[in-house]
């Protein structure tokens, strides 16, 4: 039986220093006219949940959906986390970040969720962790997580300065400039070392 | 019928609304004022969609300066937002604009792919009032409404009742209302959305699937005003009855 979520899944923007650096001629022009204070987060909907090895049906109005490979830290009680998963944060591409994304990112299916989690015991600093992503074998993006604007910590203090993340919520870490972009057709795997693989196939939309 | 989420003597279960008062299912007959009330929904399988719209009536996009959207400005909520009816919502120090935002609920009954308009009433379970709060002070215009300003524990009261979509004749001529400490500062009809009840099923319905325990949040009119500690603020929907939350430090 495939791991999945109990509570809500959170992900976040922005927290990778390429993604920053990509916008920042940007954010002081309309419609942002400054950078972000808190954390930008969003919601991946549990109509969005796929198991590893699920096939992912695209609408056939999206030719290409981006890859948003990531960690995600999964709520214990009292604020602690409990462990890690693997995450594939599907999207359809958008290039801006004004508005909320549901319509690029709640798509059913959208989300590829690891089939374990790895306890935070033993899994050591999560500013050590990098992945890797391939498409049809091909390597195509390599992510390393000392790159995180807010390290897993700061994160999760900014974020708990708002809102209470419940056990069995997730946050994800958030996903790295160079997104790799998949068709139907396409295999995405991601690996990431004690972690195993997150392998889901697109497939169009019947 | 109306019906609740209550815990009363330390049990949480079901109620529905008799003559005034709450008829548990444990067969006990109590005053509303003798339970602890949450959100009157059944817990769900896997976390429930909270949607919520943004600028939905046209007096509102207005007073806010912004023009009507062409789509759904839709946001989302996780559940730790939602509180129940007479409880507290915590207006943090040193905020200077923090407001109410009555806003006509639908609560999903069946699985809704596809659905066209037409047939969007037959996925309504029913209807409640959500107090969609918002301290503009935290806004910023990233994924705007971003969640600091949205997603706020106990920032989302909720009910009192769900009632049966059955008896609800026409969920798009409702008059709504807020009250504030007694005096009424915002009201409107469903009538004014931009976005109908069944138009907003039809647009999620088609790239996201809905699952029964699903909430829409259809968004508020005109006259949102800053509320402060002590406030006891009442938004009320024609036929859906009156959401109390009290305004805490």
């Amino acid at each position: 039986m495939s791991w999945m979520p109990s509570g809500t899944v959170y992900g976040t923007l922005l927290n990778f220093r390429s993604e920053v650096e990509a916008l920042t001629a940007q954010m002081h022009q309309p419609p942002y006219k400054a950078p972000p204070k808190a954390p930008v987060l969003y919601v991946k909907t549990a109509n969005t949940w796929s198991a590893h090895g699920a096939a992912i049906a695209v609408p056939g109005r999206v030719p290409e959906v981006e890859v948003g490979a990531t960690i995600a830290m999964v709520m214990g009680d009292a604020g602690c986390v409990q462990g890690y998963v693997l995450m594939n944060d599907l999207s359809i591409p958008h290039a801006s970040f004004f508005r909320p994304p549901v319509k690029f990112k709640c798509l059913d299916g959208f989300l590829g969720i690891g089939e374990h989690m790895l306890p935070a015991a033993g899994a050591g600093d999560p500013s050590d962790f990098a992945l890797e992503v391939r498409i049809n074998g091909e390597l195509t993006q390599s992510v390393d997580f000392s790159q995180m604007v807010r390290p897993a910590d700061q994160l999760l203090a900014d974020v708990g300065e708002f809102m209470t993340l419940r056990q069995g919520d997730v946050l994800m870490l958030g996903c790295d400039l160079g997104r790799p972009l998949a068709r139907a057709g396409d295999r995405i795997d991601i690996t990431a070392r004690g972690f195993g693989v997150l392998s889901n196939t697109v497939v169009a939309e019947a | 019928m109306k019906h609740a989420r209550v815990i009363h003597q330390g049990v949480t279960q079901h109620a529905v609304e008799r003559d005034g008062r709450l008829l548990l299912d444990d067969g006990n007959l109590v005053s509303e004022n003798a339970v602890t009330w949450l959100p009157p929904l059944a817990p769900t399988p896997r976390p429930r969609t909270i949607l919520a719209l943004g600028l939905n009536y046209a007096d509102h996009a207005k007073e806010l300066e912004f023009k009507a959207p062409e789509e759904p400005l839709v946001f989302i909520k996780g559940e730790s937002t939602l509180t129940g009816h007479r409880q507290f919502t915590r207006r943090p120090a040193g905020v200077q604009f923090m407001h109410y935002e009555c806003e006509l609920t639908v609560v999903i009954g069946k699985t809704a792919k596809k659905v066209r308009r037409s047939d969007a009433c037959d996925f309504i379970a029913g209807y409640t009032i959500a107090n969609d709060y918002a301290i503009r002070d935290y806004l910023e215009n990233w994924y705007r409404p971003n969640l600091r300003v949205k997603n706020r524990d106990t920032c989302t009261p909720t009910g009192p009742w769900l009632v049966d979509a059955a008896d609800v004749a026409d969920p798009m001529t409702l008059a709504l209302q807020t009250a504030v400490n007694g005096k009424v500062t915002q009201a409107g009809n469903t009538k004014d959305m931009i976005f109908d009840v069944p138009f907003l099923i039809e647009y999620f319905s088609s790239f996201m699937t809905l699952q029964p325990g699903d909430l829409i949040l259809t968004g508020t009119p005109d006259g949102v005003v800053d509320c402060r500690p002590g406030d006891v603020v009442v938004t009320s929907i024609e036929g859906l009855g009156e959401l109390i939350n009290t305004i805490e430090q």
